[in-house]
Protein backbone atom coordinates (compact mmCIF):
# COMPACT_ATOMS: atom_id res chain seq x y z
CA UNK A 1 0.00 0.00 0.00
CA UNK A 2 2.81 2.36 -0.28
CA UNK A 3 2.30 5.50 -2.54
CA UNK A 4 5.50 4.35 -4.46
CA UNK A 5 8.16 1.72 -3.78
CA UNK A 6 10.53 4.20 -1.67
CA UNK A 7 14.25 4.75 -3.66
CA UNK A 8 17.24 3.57 -1.95
CA UNK A 9 18.37 7.01 -1.11
CA UNK A 10 15.35 7.13 1.45
CA UNK A 11 15.78 3.40 2.69
CA UNK A 12 19.52 4.84 3.17
CA UNK A 13 18.63 7.14 5.10
CA UNK A 14 16.22 5.83 7.46
CA UNK A 15 18.90 2.88 8.35
CA UNK A 16 21.10 5.84 8.78
CA UNK A 17 18.96 6.72 11.86
CA UNK A 18 18.76 3.24 13.36
CA UNK A 19 21.69 2.38 15.83
CA UNK A 20 23.47 -1.30 15.20
CA UNK A 21 22.49 -4.56 16.58
CA UNK A 22 19.02 -2.62 17.34
CA UNK A 23 15.13 -4.23 17.29
CA UNK A 24 13.08 -3.16 14.47
CA UNK A 25 9.77 -3.44 13.51
CA UNK A 26 9.38 -2.01 9.75
CA UNK A 27 5.27 -1.65 9.66
CA UNK A 28 4.42 -2.00 6.12
CA UNK A 29 7.73 -3.51 5.07
CA UNK A 30 6.43 -4.34 1.39
CA UNK A 31 8.43 -6.38 -0.41
CA UNK A 32 11.16 -6.55 2.51
CA UNK A 33 14.30 -3.70 0.76
CA UNK A 34 14.82 -1.96 3.72
CA UNK A 35 14.45 -5.16 6.17
CA UNK A 36 17.05 -6.25 4.09
CA UNK A 37 19.25 -3.31 4.22
CA UNK A 38 18.97 -2.75 7.82
CA UNK A 39 20.01 -6.55 8.84
CA UNK A 40 23.02 -6.28 6.20
CA UNK A 41 24.61 -3.10 7.25
CA UNK A 42 23.51 -2.43 11.06
CA UNK A 43 22.95 -6.35 11.96
CA UNK A 44 19.96 -5.26 13.80
CA UNK A 45 16.87 -7.92 14.69
CA UNK A 46 14.36 -6.86 12.11
CA UNK A 47 10.86 -7.86 12.12
CA UNK A 48 8.59 -6.73 9.73
CA UNK A 49 4.54 -5.93 9.19
CA UNK A 50 2.68 -6.38 5.54
CA UNK A 51 -1.09 -5.86 4.82
CA UNK A 52 -0.20 -7.60 1.29
CA UNK A 53 0.15 -11.34 1.11
CA UNK A 54 2.12 -11.27 -1.64
CA UNK A 55 4.62 -8.64 -0.33
CA UNK A 56 4.59 -11.46 2.89
CA UNK A 57 5.19 -14.23 1.12
CA UNK A 58 8.06 -12.79 -1.02
CA UNK A 59 9.83 -11.31 2.17
CA UNK A 60 9.86 -15.07 4.01
CA UNK A 61 10.46 -16.57 1.37
CA UNK A 62 13.56 -13.90 1.24
CA UNK A 63 14.25 -15.48 5.06
CA UNK A 64 12.90 -12.37 6.57
CA UNK A 65 10.76 -12.62 10.04
CA UNK A 66 7.30 -10.66 8.19
CA UNK A 67 3.97 -11.27 9.38
CA UNK A 68 1.04 -10.12 7.70
CA UNK A 69 -0.58 -7.89 9.26
CA UNK A 70 -2.82 -4.37 9.50
CA UNK A 71 -1.32 -1.56 11.19
CA UNK A 72 -4.67 -0.14 12.17
CA UNK A 73 -5.48 -2.98 13.77
CA UNK A 74 -2.73 -5.47 14.71
CA UNK A 75 0.00 -2.95 15.82
CA UNK A 76 -2.02 -3.21 19.59
CA UNK A 77 -0.81 -6.74 19.63
CA UNK A 78 2.82 -6.08 20.22
CA UNK A 79 4.12 -5.63 23.77
CA UNK A 80 4.42 -1.96 25.02
CA UNK A 81 8.76 -0.68 24.75
CA UNK A 82 9.14 -3.82 22.64
CA UNK A 83 11.65 -2.78 20.30
CA UNK A 84 14.15 -0.21 20.15
CA UNK A 85 12.95 1.43 16.51
CA UNK A 86 9.55 1.55 15.32
CA UNK A 87 9.70 2.75 11.24
CA UNK A 88 6.70 3.67 9.31
CA UNK A 89 7.91 4.60 5.59
CA UNK A 90 5.78 5.75 3.14
CA UNK A 91 2.87 4.24 4.81
CA UNK A 92 1.39 6.57 6.79
CA UNK A 93 -1.00 8.35 4.56
CA UNK A 94 -2.77 4.67 4.00
CA UNK A 95 -4.08 4.39 7.67
CA UNK A 96 -7.28 4.26 8.55
CA UNK A 97 -5.95 6.04 11.43
CA UNK A 98 -2.84 7.54 11.50
CA UNK A 99 -2.80 9.67 15.12
CA UNK A 100 -3.49 5.92 16.69
CA UNK A 101 -0.67 4.25 14.53
CA UNK A 102 1.48 6.99 15.82
CA UNK A 103 0.67 5.91 18.98
CA UNK A 104 1.18 2.61 18.66
CA UNK A 105 4.25 2.94 17.56
CA UNK A 106 5.86 5.55 20.32
CA UNK A 107 4.52 2.67 22.46
CA UNK A 108 5.88 -0.62 21.03
CA UNK A 109 9.12 1.34 20.18
CA UNK A 110 11.71 3.15 22.33
CA UNK A 111 11.90 5.71 18.96
CA UNK A 112 9.28 5.90 15.94
CA UNK A 113 10.96 6.79 12.49
CA UNK A 114 8.14 8.07 10.35
CA UNK A 115 8.72 9.30 5.62
CA UNK A 116 5.60 10.27 4.31
CA UNK A 117 5.20 12.65 0.80
CA UNK A 118 4.84 15.96 2.03
CA UNK A 119 1.53 17.27 0.98
CA UNK A 120 2.24 20.65 1.55
CA UNK A 121 5.15 20.75 -1.91
CA UNK A 122 4.38 23.69 -3.68
CA UNK A 123 3.83 21.20 -7.22
CA UNK A 124 0.87 19.78 -5.09
CA UNK A 125 -0.52 23.42 -3.96
CA UNK A 126 0.20 24.69 -7.25
CA UNK A 127 -1.63 21.81 -9.08
CA UNK A 128 -4.79 22.63 -6.33
CA UNK A 129 -4.94 26.06 -6.80
CA UNK A 130 -4.56 26.62 -10.70
CA UNK A 131 -5.78 22.99 -11.78
CA UNK A 132 -8.87 22.86 -9.34
CA UNK A 133 -7.94 18.99 -9.43
CA UNK A 134 -6.48 16.83 -6.84
CA UNK A 135 -3.03 16.71 -7.51
CA UNK A 136 -1.04 13.64 -8.90
CA UNK A 137 2.69 13.95 -8.98
CA UNK A 138 5.47 11.65 -10.23
CA UNK A 139 5.45 10.10 -6.53
CA UNK A 140 2.14 10.32 -6.11
CA UNK A 141 0.57 8.65 -9.16
CA UNK A 142 -2.90 7.60 -8.34
CA UNK A 143 -6.19 9.66 -9.16
CA UNK A 144 -8.38 10.89 -6.22
CA UNK A 145 -10.57 7.65 -6.53
CA UNK A 146 -8.22 4.92 -6.73
CA UNK A 147 -5.51 6.32 -4.70
CA UNK A 148 -4.90 3.70 -1.19
CA UNK A 149 -3.65 7.12 0.18
CA UNK A 150 -6.87 8.51 1.83
CA UNK A 151 -4.72 10.57 4.95
CA UNK A 152 -2.29 13.01 3.30
CA UNK A 153 -0.75 15.15 5.47
CA UNK A 154 1.91 18.47 5.17
CA UNK A 155 5.35 18.72 6.67
CA UNK A 156 3.48 21.04 9.11
CA UNK A 157 0.47 18.69 9.91
CA UNK A 158 2.61 16.48 10.75
CA UNK A 159 4.82 18.00 13.45
CA UNK A 160 1.10 19.41 15.10
CA UNK A 161 0.33 15.27 15.02
CA UNK A 162 3.79 14.88 16.95
CA UNK A 163 2.88 17.38 19.33
CA UNK A 164 -0.72 15.97 19.96
CA UNK A 165 0.52 12.51 20.88
CA UNK A 166 3.10 13.70 23.04
CA UNK A 167 6.56 13.16 20.89
CA UNK A 168 9.80 14.54 20.51
CA UNK A 169 11.41 15.18 17.57
CA UNK A 170 14.89 13.84 17.59
CA UNK A 171 15.50 14.15 14.27
CA UNK A 172 14.12 15.59 11.08
CA UNK A 173 14.78 15.95 7.67
CA UNK A 174 12.95 17.17 4.24
CA UNK A 175 14.08 15.03 1.17
CA UNK A 176 13.54 16.31 -2.61
CA UNK A 177 12.30 13.81 -5.53
CA UNK A 178 14.98 11.56 -5.78
CA UNK A 179 14.57 10.88 -1.83
CA UNK A 180 17.49 12.50 -0.90
CA UNK A 181 18.16 14.85 1.96
CA UNK A 182 18.17 18.99 1.37
CA UNK A 183 21.33 20.22 1.89
CA UNK A 184 20.60 23.42 3.79
CA UNK A 185 19.63 24.68 6.40
CA UNK A 186 16.04 26.39 6.47
CA UNK A 187 13.13 27.02 8.23
CA UNK A 188 10.27 24.70 8.63
CA UNK A 189 7.84 26.53 6.80
CA UNK A 190 10.74 26.90 3.41
CA UNK A 191 10.57 22.62 3.33
CA UNK A 192 6.87 22.55 3.84
CA UNK A 193 7.12 24.22 0.09
CA UNK A 194 9.84 22.46 -1.44
CA UNK A 195 10.60 18.91 0.31
CA UNK A 196 9.04 16.04 -1.61
CA UNK A 197 8.64 13.85 1.13
CA UNK A 198 9.81 14.20 4.73
CA UNK A 199 11.43 11.90 7.76
CA UNK A 200 10.83 11.88 10.99
CA UNK A 201 12.54 10.43 13.99
CA UNK A 202 10.49 10.57 17.34
CA UNK A 203 10.37 9.47 20.49
CA UNK A 204 8.30 9.64 23.63
CA UNK A 205 7.90 12.95 25.83
CA UNK A 206 7.52 11.07 29.17
CA UNK A 207 8.65 7.96 30.24
CA UNK B 1 2.72 -68.60 23.13
CA UNK B 2 2.41 -65.06 23.87
CA UNK B 3 3.55 -64.47 20.07
CA UNK B 4 0.34 -66.34 18.69
CA UNK B 5 -1.98 -64.59 20.09
CA UNK B 6 -0.27 -61.12 19.35
CA UNK B 7 -1.34 -59.64 15.86
CA UNK B 8 -0.86 -56.06 15.59
CA UNK B 9 -2.23 -54.30 12.17
CA UNK B 10 1.49 -54.96 10.88
CA UNK B 11 4.77 -56.20 11.49
CA UNK B 12 6.27 -52.65 12.13
CA UNK B 13 4.64 -52.46 14.99
CA UNK B 14 6.81 -54.67 17.32
CA UNK B 15 10.00 -54.98 14.11
CA UNK B 16 10.21 -51.84 12.61
CA UNK B 17 11.96 -51.16 9.86
CA UNK B 18 14.08 -48.18 11.48
CA UNK B 19 16.27 -47.53 14.10
CA UNK B 20 14.79 -48.01 18.11
CA UNK B 21 15.89 -46.16 21.14
CA UNK B 22 14.87 -48.22 23.77
CA UNK B 23 14.65 -46.25 27.28
CA UNK B 24 14.20 -49.26 30.03
CA UNK B 25 13.24 -48.45 33.84
CA UNK B 26 15.89 -46.39 34.39
CA UNK B 27 15.00 -43.87 32.19
CA UNK B 28 10.79 -43.47 32.62
CA UNK B 29 9.01 -40.62 30.64
CA UNK B 30 6.79 -39.04 32.70
CA UNK B 31 3.33 -38.77 31.68
CA UNK B 32 0.94 -36.15 31.33
CA UNK B 33 -1.78 -38.42 32.48
CA UNK B 34 0.23 -38.50 36.08
CA UNK B 35 1.63 -42.16 35.46
CA UNK B 36 5.55 -43.19 34.07
CA UNK B 37 5.74 -45.07 31.50
CA UNK B 38 8.74 -47.80 31.26
CA UNK B 39 10.16 -49.09 29.37
CA UNK B 40 9.87 -47.44 26.63
CA UNK B 41 10.62 -47.07 22.72
CA UNK B 42 10.86 -44.91 19.97
CA UNK B 43 10.92 -46.13 16.26
CA UNK B 44 12.65 -43.07 14.08
CA UNK B 45 14.52 -42.46 11.07
CA UNK B 46 17.82 -40.23 10.16
CA UNK B 47 18.84 -38.75 6.57
CA UNK B 48 21.77 -36.82 5.86
CA UNK B 49 24.97 -36.32 8.37
CA UNK B 50 24.95 -34.82 11.76
CA UNK B 51 27.84 -31.89 11.63
CA UNK B 52 30.59 -32.23 13.64
CA UNK B 53 29.17 -29.26 16.12
CA UNK B 54 25.57 -31.06 15.98
CA UNK B 55 24.05 -27.76 15.24
CA UNK B 56 22.44 -28.74 11.64
CA UNK B 57 19.76 -31.50 13.29
CA UNK B 58 16.11 -30.84 12.19
CA UNK B 59 13.79 -32.68 13.84
CA UNK B 60 10.51 -33.10 11.53
CA UNK B 61 7.36 -34.22 13.56
CA UNK B 62 4.33 -36.09 11.97
CA UNK B 63 0.81 -35.75 11.35
CA UNK B 64 -2.42 -37.86 12.67
CA UNK B 65 -1.70 -40.88 10.57
CA UNK B 66 2.26 -40.12 9.15
CA UNK B 67 4.95 -42.07 10.90
CA UNK B 68 8.62 -41.42 10.70
CA UNK B 69 9.32 -42.30 6.89
CA UNK B 70 9.19 -39.01 5.81
CA UNK B 71 11.50 -39.70 2.74
CA UNK B 72 12.08 -43.49 1.82
CA UNK B 73 9.66 -46.11 0.28
CA UNK B 74 7.40 -46.96 3.02
CA UNK B 75 7.62 -50.12 4.25
CA UNK B 76 4.20 -51.29 4.64
CA UNK B 77 2.34 -49.35 1.50
CA UNK B 78 5.46 -49.56 -0.37
CA UNK B 79 4.55 -46.00 -1.10
CA UNK B 80 6.92 -42.90 -1.05
CA UNK B 81 7.39 -40.94 2.19
CA UNK B 82 4.82 -38.18 2.85
CA UNK B 83 7.45 -35.65 2.96
CA UNK B 84 9.07 -36.06 -0.31
CA UNK B 85 7.90 -32.65 -1.84
CA UNK B 86 9.82 -30.95 1.23
CA UNK B 87 12.59 -33.76 2.44
CA UNK B 88 15.98 -34.86 0.41
CA UNK B 89 18.66 -33.42 -1.38
CA UNK B 90 18.27 -29.75 -3.01
CA UNK B 91 15.12 -29.70 -1.59
CA UNK B 92 13.81 -27.39 1.30
CA UNK B 93 14.67 -29.12 4.41
CA UNK B 94 17.68 -30.69 2.28
CA UNK B 95 19.25 -33.67 3.48
CA UNK B 96 22.75 -32.61 1.77
CA UNK B 97 23.05 -29.89 4.34
CA UNK B 98 20.73 -30.98 7.63
CA UNK B 99 20.56 -33.89 9.24
CA UNK B 100 17.02 -34.52 9.65
CA UNK B 101 15.14 -37.07 12.34
CA UNK B 102 11.77 -37.88 12.26
CA UNK B 103 10.41 -40.41 14.86
CA UNK B 104 7.38 -42.07 15.06
CA UNK B 105 4.91 -40.57 17.96
CA UNK B 106 3.99 -42.05 21.48
CA UNK B 107 1.09 -43.98 20.67
CA UNK B 108 1.40 -44.79 17.23
CA UNK B 109 1.91 -48.23 15.57
CA UNK B 110 5.36 -48.12 14.09
CA UNK B 111 7.30 -49.36 16.10
CA UNK B 112 7.33 -46.48 19.12
CA UNK B 113 5.57 -47.68 22.15
CA UNK B 114 1.83 -47.65 21.30
CA UNK B 115 -1.58 -49.27 21.79
CA UNK B 116 -0.34 -52.92 19.26
CA UNK B 117 2.70 -52.88 20.97
CA UNK B 118 3.15 -55.93 23.27
CA UNK B 119 3.74 -55.12 27.21
CA UNK B 120 6.36 -57.12 28.53
CA UNK B 121 4.91 -56.86 31.68
CA UNK B 122 1.85 -59.09 30.22
CA UNK B 123 3.00 -60.50 27.55
CA UNK B 124 -0.31 -59.08 26.14
CA UNK B 125 -1.04 -55.81 23.61
CA UNK B 126 -1.24 -52.85 25.62
CA UNK B 127 -4.34 -52.20 24.17
CA UNK B 128 -6.39 -49.18 25.98
CA UNK B 129 -4.06 -50.14 29.08
CA UNK B 130 -1.64 -47.39 27.86
CA UNK B 131 -1.81 -44.64 29.64
CA UNK B 132 -3.71 -41.39 27.43
CA UNK B 133 -1.27 -39.95 25.47
CA UNK B 134 -0.92 -36.15 25.07
CA UNK B 135 0.82 -33.79 22.75
CA UNK B 136 3.99 -33.10 25.64
CA UNK B 137 4.01 -36.77 25.64
CA UNK B 138 5.26 -36.92 22.35
CA UNK B 139 7.33 -34.06 22.64
CA UNK B 140 8.81 -35.02 25.98
CA UNK B 141 9.74 -38.38 24.04
CA UNK B 142 10.89 -37.42 21.95
CA UNK B 143 13.29 -35.05 23.28
CA UNK B 144 14.68 -38.04 25.10
CA UNK B 145 15.57 -39.52 21.86
CA UNK B 146 17.06 -36.67 20.59
CA UNK B 147 19.39 -36.53 24.07
CA UNK B 148 20.06 -40.30 23.32
CA UNK B 149 21.35 -38.63 19.54
CA UNK B 150 23.60 -36.51 21.83
CA UNK B 151 22.09 -33.59 20.36
CA UNK B 152 21.97 -30.53 22.40
CA UNK B 153 19.93 -28.12 20.32
CA UNK B 154 17.87 -28.70 17.22
CA UNK B 155 18.30 -26.42 14.21
CA UNK B 156 14.30 -26.42 13.17
CA UNK B 157 11.67 -28.65 14.54
CA UNK B 158 8.92 -28.39 11.93
CA UNK B 159 5.55 -30.41 11.64
CA UNK B 160 2.21 -30.09 10.22
CA UNK B 161 -0.95 -30.31 11.72
CA UNK B 162 -0.15 -32.68 14.81
CA UNK B 163 3.16 -32.09 13.76
CA UNK B 164 2.50 -28.48 13.96
CA UNK B 165 1.11 -28.91 17.59
CA UNK B 166 4.60 -31.28 18.23
CA UNK B 167 6.68 -28.49 17.49
CA UNK B 168 4.58 -25.70 19.19
CA UNK B 169 4.71 -27.46 21.82
CA UNK B 170 8.31 -28.16 22.00
CA UNK B 171 9.47 -24.57 21.71
CA UNK B 172 7.30 -23.93 24.43
CA UNK B 173 8.83 -27.11 26.56
CA UNK B 174 12.25 -26.19 25.50
CA UNK B 175 12.99 -23.17 24.37
CA UNK B 176 16.44 -23.14 24.27
CA UNK B 177 16.46 -26.63 22.81
CA UNK B 178 14.70 -25.11 19.39
CA UNK B 179 16.31 -22.38 17.36
CA UNK B 180 13.83 -22.39 15.15
CA UNK B 181 10.21 -23.46 14.76
CA UNK B 182 7.76 -23.93 11.42
CA UNK B 183 4.03 -24.77 12.67
CA UNK B 184 2.50 -25.53 9.64
CA UNK B 185 -1.72 -25.95 9.35
CA UNK B 186 -1.57 -26.05 12.40
CA UNK B 187 -3.42 -24.65 15.99
CA UNK B 188 -2.48 -23.84 19.63
CA UNK B 189 -5.79 -25.96 20.57
CA UNK B 190 -8.11 -28.29 18.86
CA UNK B 191 -11.41 -26.15 17.60
CA UNK B 192 -14.89 -28.17 18.78
CA UNK B 193 -15.31 -28.91 15.53
CA UNK B 194 -12.11 -30.55 14.97
CA UNK B 195 -13.22 -32.60 18.55
CA UNK B 196 -16.52 -33.52 17.03
CA UNK B 197 -14.70 -35.13 14.02
CA UNK B 198 -12.70 -36.88 15.96
CA UNK B 199 -14.96 -38.47 17.82
CA UNK B 200 -16.79 -39.48 14.80
CA UNK B 201 -13.75 -41.35 13.82
CA UNK B 202 -13.23 -43.19 17.33
CA UNK B 203 -17.18 -44.07 17.68
CA UNK B 204 -16.97 -45.51 14.06
CA UNK B 205 -13.33 -47.72 15.40
CA UNK B 206 -15.82 -48.60 18.77
CA UNK B 207 -18.73 -49.26 16.81
CA UNK B 208 -16.80 -52.05 14.89
CA UNK B 209 -18.16 -55.48 16.96
CA UNK B 210 -14.51 -56.57 16.16
CA UNK B 211 -13.28 -53.83 18.56
CA UNK B 212 -13.92 -56.55 21.19
CA UNK B 213 -13.21 -53.24 24.45
CA UNK B 214 -10.12 -52.31 22.46
CA UNK B 215 -8.74 -56.11 23.19
CA UNK B 216 -9.01 -56.93 19.68
CA UNK B 217 -4.87 -57.77 19.18
CA UNK B 218 -5.25 -60.90 21.68
CA UNK B 219 -8.60 -62.15 20.34
CA UNK B 220 -6.44 -62.35 16.47
CA UNK B 221 -9.37 -59.66 14.70
CA UNK B 222 -9.43 -56.74 13.76
CA UNK B 223 -12.07 -53.74 13.46
CA UNK B 224 -11.06 -52.56 10.12
CA UNK B 225 -14.92 -51.96 9.03
CA UNK B 226 -15.17 -49.51 12.03
CA UNK B 227 -11.58 -47.93 11.06
CA UNK B 228 -11.96 -47.71 7.41
CA UNK B 229 -15.64 -45.04 7.71
CA UNK B 230 -13.17 -43.34 10.22
CA UNK B 231 -10.72 -42.93 7.22
CA UNK B 232 -13.35 -42.27 5.15
CA UNK B 233 -14.57 -39.41 7.13
CA UNK B 234 -11.34 -37.48 8.13
CA UNK B 235 -10.32 -37.79 4.52
CA UNK B 236 -13.16 -35.76 3.41
CA UNK B 237 -11.60 -33.25 6.24
CA UNK B 238 -8.18 -32.96 4.69
CA UNK B 239 -9.92 -31.46 0.99
CA UNK B 240 -11.74 -28.87 0.52
CA UNK B 241 -15.09 -28.52 -1.71
CA UNK B 242 -13.05 -27.26 -4.85
CA UNK B 243 -10.91 -29.64 -4.55
CA UNK B 244 -13.42 -32.39 -4.64
CA UNK B 245 -15.59 -30.87 -7.10
CA UNK B 246 -12.35 -30.60 -9.58
CA UNK B 247 -11.26 -33.78 -9.09
CA UNK B 248 -14.64 -35.72 -9.09
CA UNK B 249 -17.14 -33.68 -9.58
CA UNK B 250 -20.21 -35.83 -10.22
CA UNK B 251 -18.22 -38.44 -12.15
CA UNK B 252 -19.70 -42.14 -11.95
CA UNK B 253 -17.37 -44.83 -11.57
CA UNK B 254 -17.15 -47.45 -14.34
CA UNK B 255 -20.38 -47.02 -15.54
CA UNK B 256 -22.24 -45.15 -18.23
CA UNK B 257 -25.41 -44.98 -15.59
CA UNK B 258 -26.33 -44.48 -11.85
CA UNK B 259 -27.20 -48.44 -10.82
CA UNK B 260 -30.26 -47.74 -8.51
CA UNK B 261 -28.09 -49.52 -5.73
CA UNK B 262 -25.61 -48.73 -3.09
CA UNK B 263 -22.37 -50.10 -4.70
CA UNK B 264 -19.87 -47.43 -5.56
CA UNK B 265 -21.42 -44.96 -8.36
CA UNK B 266 -20.07 -42.12 -7.71
CA UNK B 267 -15.70 -41.60 -8.34
CA UNK B 268 -15.17 -39.60 -5.02
CA UNK B 269 -17.27 -43.18 -3.05
CA UNK B 270 -15.12 -45.34 -4.63
CA UNK B 271 -12.12 -43.29 -3.79
CA UNK B 272 -13.17 -42.92 -0.03
CA UNK B 273 -13.63 -46.66 0.19
CA UNK B 274 -10.13 -47.18 -1.32
CA UNK B 275 -8.74 -44.46 1.15
CA UNK B 276 -10.24 -46.70 3.81
CA UNK B 277 -9.31 -49.77 3.24
CA UNK B 278 -5.64 -49.08 2.66
CA UNK B 279 -5.26 -47.20 5.34
CA UNK B 280 -6.53 -50.10 7.63
CA UNK B 281 -3.50 -52.08 6.45
CA UNK B 282 -0.90 -50.01 8.00
CA UNK B 283 -2.97 -48.41 10.78
CA UNK B 284 -4.00 -50.12 13.81
CA UNK B 285 -7.46 -49.10 15.12
CA UNK B 286 -6.29 -48.51 18.81
CA UNK B 287 -3.57 -46.00 17.91
CA UNK B 288 -6.07 -43.90 15.67
CA UNK B 289 -8.25 -43.78 19.47
CA UNK B 290 -4.59 -42.30 21.05
CA UNK B 291 -3.43 -39.98 18.28
CA UNK B 292 -7.01 -38.44 18.01
CA UNK B 293 -7.47 -38.16 21.74
CA UNK B 294 -3.73 -36.37 22.03
CA UNK B 295 -4.83 -33.56 19.37
CA UNK B 296 -8.30 -32.80 21.35
CA UNK B 297 -6.27 -32.64 24.37
CA UNK B 298 -4.08 -30.28 23.07
CA UNK B 299 -5.10 -26.46 24.46
CA UNK B 300 -1.08 -24.76 25.05
CA UNK B 301 -3.08 -21.78 26.67
CA UNK B 302 -4.58 -23.83 29.41
CA UNK B 303 -0.98 -25.23 30.51
CA UNK B 304 0.04 -21.60 31.08
CA UNK B 305 -2.76 -19.96 32.90
CA UNK B 306 -4.87 -19.42 29.97
CA UNK B 307 -1.94 -17.18 27.86
CA UNK B 308 -0.78 -18.67 25.19
CA UNK B 309 1.81 -15.51 24.90
CA UNK B 310 3.34 -16.66 28.43
CA UNK B 311 3.85 -20.00 26.61
CA UNK B 312 6.65 -17.92 24.97
CA UNK B 313 8.04 -15.23 26.98
CA UNK B 314 11.49 -14.50 26.00
CA UNK B 315 11.50 -17.30 23.87
CA UNK B 316 14.74 -17.15 21.42
CA UNK B 317 13.09 -19.60 19.11
CA UNK B 318 12.69 -18.30 15.32
CA UNK B 319 8.57 -19.34 14.47
CA UNK B 320 7.04 -19.39 10.90
CA UNK B 321 3.81 -19.67 11.00
CA UNK B 322 2.14 -21.40 7.62
CA UNK B 323 -1.77 -21.70 6.93
CA UNK B 324 -3.04 -22.47 3.80
CA UNK B 325 -6.76 -20.33 2.77
CA UNK B 326 -8.98 -23.33 1.93
CA UNK B 327 -7.94 -25.42 5.50
CA UNK B 328 -11.28 -25.41 6.81
CA UNK B 329 -9.70 -27.91 9.28
CA UNK B 330 -7.09 -25.66 10.54
CA UNK B 331 -7.85 -22.41 9.48
CA UNK B 332 -6.02 -19.56 8.85
CA UNK B 333 -7.69 -17.79 11.94
CA UNK B 334 -6.55 -20.74 14.51
CA UNK B 335 -3.33 -19.64 13.10
CA UNK B 336 -3.33 -15.96 13.24
CA UNK B 337 -4.33 -17.09 17.19
CA UNK B 338 -0.58 -18.54 17.55
CA UNK B 339 0.89 -15.43 15.58
CA UNK B 340 -0.99 -12.90 18.12
CA UNK B 341 0.58 -14.51 20.73
CA UNK B 342 3.85 -14.73 19.65
CA UNK B 343 3.58 -10.87 18.66
CA UNK B 344 2.60 -10.40 22.34
CA UNK B 345 6.13 -10.89 23.59
CA UNK B 346 7.77 -9.68 20.62
CA UNK B 347 9.14 -13.14 19.23
CA UNK B 348 10.61 -13.77 15.48
CA UNK B 349 7.54 -14.68 13.88
CA UNK B 350 6.73 -14.58 10.33
CA UNK B 351 3.42 -15.51 9.05
CA UNK B 352 2.55 -16.64 5.86
CA UNK B 353 -1.24 -17.63 4.36
CA UNK B 354 -0.71 -19.49 1.25
CA UNK B 355 -3.64 -19.54 -1.27
CA UNK B 356 -4.45 -23.14 -3.01
CA UNK B 357 -7.76 -24.96 -3.16
CA UNK B 358 -6.36 -28.20 -1.91
CA UNK B 359 -7.23 -27.75 1.67
CA UNK B 360 -5.65 -29.47 4.77
CA UNK B 361 -3.75 -31.38 2.57
CA UNK B 362 -1.76 -28.74 1.14
CA UNK B 363 0.98 -29.09 3.39
CA UNK B 364 2.13 -32.64 2.05
CA UNK B 365 1.78 -31.26 -1.43
CA UNK B 366 4.64 -29.55 -3.63
CA UNK B 367 2.85 -26.11 -3.25
CA UNK B 368 5.26 -23.76 -5.02
CA UNK B 369 4.35 -20.74 -2.44
CA UNK B 370 4.83 -23.17 0.23
CA UNK B 371 7.58 -24.77 -0.84
CA UNK B 372 9.79 -21.05 -1.43
CA UNK B 373 8.70 -19.79 2.50
CA UNK B 374 10.21 -23.17 3.88
CA UNK B 375 13.26 -22.78 1.54
CA UNK B 376 13.21 -19.03 2.57
CA UNK B 377 12.28 -19.42 6.13
CA UNK B 378 15.38 -22.31 6.56
CA UNK B 379 17.76 -20.13 4.84
CA UNK B 380 17.28 -17.16 6.75
CA UNK B 381 17.46 -19.52 10.10
CA UNK B 382 20.79 -20.58 8.72
CA UNK B 383 22.26 -17.79 8.50
CA UNK B 384 21.42 -16.62 11.43
CA UNK B 385 22.77 -20.29 13.21
CA UNK B 386 26.34 -19.43 11.00
CA UNK B 387 25.29 -22.77 8.80
CA UNK B 388 27.27 -23.02 5.71
CA UNK B 389 25.18 -22.16 2.97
Amino acid sequence: MNAKPATRIDLLLVAGMVTDGARVLDVGCGDGELLRLLSETKRVDARGMEISQKGVNDCVAKGLSVVQGDADVDLADYPTGGFDYVILSQTLQATRNPKYVLEQMLRIGKRAIVSFPNFGHWRIRWQIAARGRMPVTSNLTYAWYETPNIHFCSIRDFIALAELVEARIVDSMALDKEGAQMRYEAPWFVWNLLGEQAMFLLERKRG
Amino acid sequence: MTETLHFPCNAEADAPHSRIAHFDSSQPLAMSAGVMLAPFSIAYQTYGQLNADKSNAILLCHALTGDQHVANAHPVTGKPGWWCALVGPGKPFDTEKYFIICSNVLGGCMGTTGPASLNPATGKAYGLTLPVVTIADMARAQAMLVERLGIETLFCVAGGSMGGMQALQWAALFPEKVFSAMIIASAARHSAQNIAFHEVGRQAVMADPNWRAGRYIEEGVRPAKGLAVARMAAHVTYLSEEALQRKFGRKLQDRAEKTFSFDADFQVENYLRYQGSTFVDRFDANSYLYVTRACDYFDLAQDYGGSLARAFKHSPTRFCVVSFNSDWLYTTAESRVIVHALNAVAASVSFVEIETDKGHDSFLLDEPDFVATTRGFLAGAARARGLGS
